[in-house]
């Protein structure tokens, strides 16, 4: 069963990644994805913003969407939103298969789709402020490549 | 009243992330906007969305009493 998670308040991947392996003990490959804040650039925060009636209910689709192409055996995804510092954890995506490359495909495709189709807003601060960060076209081009 | 919503970028120009308008077309609601906002809220990124349902044309759409119309500019996730 997939499991499609917003997070308002910081989660530990780790407990996660170990509490999701134990749930999908028969599967042969187990793939995991964290993004985090990076701590470089200058950048002292990055806060997430979501919309309540589509963030969720978007994740809910992509997710089914994600299992319905690969056959998985359980699938995780959990994004955070609000205001968080270097090293927390943004986004995490496990994919559970019988085999390893359709644990790789659906959480490449589940993150592809998580940056630059999923209902986030994201603004950075620096020195200098908060600047909100417009999406980058190699997201579109990263998306393009699951349309074949 | 209705609501209008404002993510991202468009809550700094609006200066606010909610505002509440008189019920009625969707033209005549950003008719009655800062010309400014206006502007940027019918920009060709900016999509909309009816009640929590993406819109493709707002040519049509009536706000009415206890409508949520949100105004969404492209996303950056992950």
């Amino acid at each position: 069963m997939a499991d499609a998670r917003l997070s308002l308040d910081a989660f530990d991947p780790a407990a996660e990644i170990a509490a999701f392996n134990a749930r999908h003990r028969s599967a042969g490959g187990i793939v995991t994805f964290v993004g985090q804040v990076r701590d470089s650039g200058g950048v002292e925060a990055l806060e997430l913003q979501h919309y309540e009636p589509m963030t969720l209910p978007g994740m809910e689709e992509l997710a089914r969407i994600t299992q319905a192409r690969w056959p998985l055996e359980g699938l995780l995804i959990l994004h955070r939103s609000g205001v968080m510092y270097p090293g927390d954890a943004i986004v995490l995506v496990c994919a559970a298969a019988r085999h390893r490359r359709d644990a790789f495909a659906a959480a490449d495709f589940a993150m592809d789709h998580l940056k630059s189709e999923s209902w986030f807003w994201k603004r950075e601060k620096t020195a200098t402020g908060w600047r909100w960060i417009e999406p980058r076209p190699e997201d579109h081009e990263d998306i393009s490549r699951w349309r074949a | 009243m209705a609501k209008l919503v404002f993510m991202g970028r468009l809550e700094d120009v609006a200066g606010t992330a909610e505002m509440s308008v008189s019920p009625g077309p969707v033209e005549q609601v950003l008719a009655s906007l800062d010309p400014a906002l206006a502007v940027q809220l019918l920009g060709e990124k900016v999509r909309m969305a009816h009640n929590g349902r993406l819109l493709t044309d707002v040519g049509g759409v009536v706000l009415a009493n206890g409508d949520e119309l949100a105004f969404l500019p492209p996303v950056s996730g992950g």
